[in-house]
């Protein structure tokens, strides 16, 4: 099953929307890289690769991140790994996270999983 | 120059950080997430940490070293973007025991080029880039007239300078400071300010 990593400036953020998925798709491995190590906000390159290491699988992993330096050190992070089944995606950070951990949860593909969390960006709320 | 006055120029820029700390998280807290001064005094701590135990004469593993430890420490966006302007530099200097003002000036290209690609941007959209890229080009000219390495250090401080007003009169569009728009106008970017910062800091290094 196709593995998620919430990357977020902080951590209870990050942690709250892993929980979130956890809800809708619980057997989906959804893990959170928050803030830093001292507890302050940011994002931390060794939170962002223990993150991916934790729910690497053949499956392979996707990255949801808010902004800035979120995707700025996850693409490091990336290159520095050198996996060809981890991608990162391009959308809103809590719906398109709810919607790759069902997607998952259902046995979709990493390119399938990728398209439900882009398609997020289209979600009418009301 | 070897190893050794490189280590204590890498030092220097932490000194310096820390002396304008205060300064660049007040500027950061206007138009971004004021942390900019925090950030960069936590990594450059860190960087004095890691060069105390690195015992090495080659220049392209200081660098590198710096690099890395800054995208591991920093937590925000100046941790990627100066992590792979160091980096970048390290590359080109790999295996080099020896520092001239060509291969300085061949190592903030490298960044130059490293920090546009990590950040996706370029010059114009109040950022560091602002005052880095005419920074560059004033020192390549004078290098090209011929000026002494100090004088080159000081046109490129000159420019970097100028680069940072520049910075007060446009609208951020790159970053956290986008988000505020016409609001950004003048205020000087934070990232500017401290690649300005550390120019300054060289040049003064370099200057007998």
């Amino acid at each position: 099953m196709v593995g998620i990593v919430v990357v977020s400036h902080s951590a209870r953020l990050a942690e709250g929307i892993a929980e979130l998925a956890g809800l809708i798709a619980h057997d989906c491995p959804v893990a959170a890289a928050g803030g830093l190590e001292d507890g302050s906000f940011g994002t931390s390159y060794e939170r962002i690769m223990n993150a991916v290491e934790s729910v690497q699988n053949p499956d392979g992993v996707l990255i949801m991140m808010d902004m800035g330096s979120a995707v700025m050190t996850t693409e490091m992070v990336l290159e520095d790994l050198n996996y060809d089944n981890v991608r990162m995606v391009d959308c809103p950070v809590v719906e398109g996270t709810i919607a790759a951990a069902a997607a998952a949860s259902g046995g979709m593909s990493l390119d399938e999983v990728l398209r439900e969390a882009q398609l997020s960006r289209e979600i009418q709320k009301f | 120059m070897k190893a050794e006055r490189v280590t204590e120029i890498l030092l220097a820029l932490g000194s310096k950080i820390e002396e304008e700390k205060d300064f660049l998280t007040e500027l950061d807290n206007v138009i971004g997430d004021g942390d900019h001064g925090i950030n960069m005094a936590r990594g450059f701590k860190a960087v004095e940490e890691k060069l105390g135990t690195l015992q090495t004469s080659d220049i392209g593993n200081l660098l590198k070293t710096t690099g890395m430890t800054l995208v591991s420490t920093v937590g925000g966006a100046s941790g990627p973007l100066y992590g792979t302007a160091f980096m970048k530099a390290g590359m080109l200097m790999n295996g080099k025991e020896e520092m001239n003002l060509d291969d300085f000036l061949s190592c903030l290209d490298a960044a130059v080029e490293g920090v546009k690609t990590r950040g996706k941007s370029v010059q114009g959209e109040k950022t560091m880039l602002d005052a880095m890229i005419p920074a560059l080009d004033a020192m390549k000219q004078a290098r090209e007239e011929g000026l002494s390495a100090p004088d080159v250090l000081q046109k490129g401080v000159d420019a970097a300078r100028t680069g940072v007003e520049y910075t007060k009169t446009i609208i951020a569009t790159k970053g956290r400071a986008s988000y505020l728009g016409e609001r950004s106008i003048g205020h000087q970017d934070p990232g500017a300010t401290s690649f300005t910062d550390m120019l300054e800091t060289v040049c003064a290094c370099i200057t007998p």
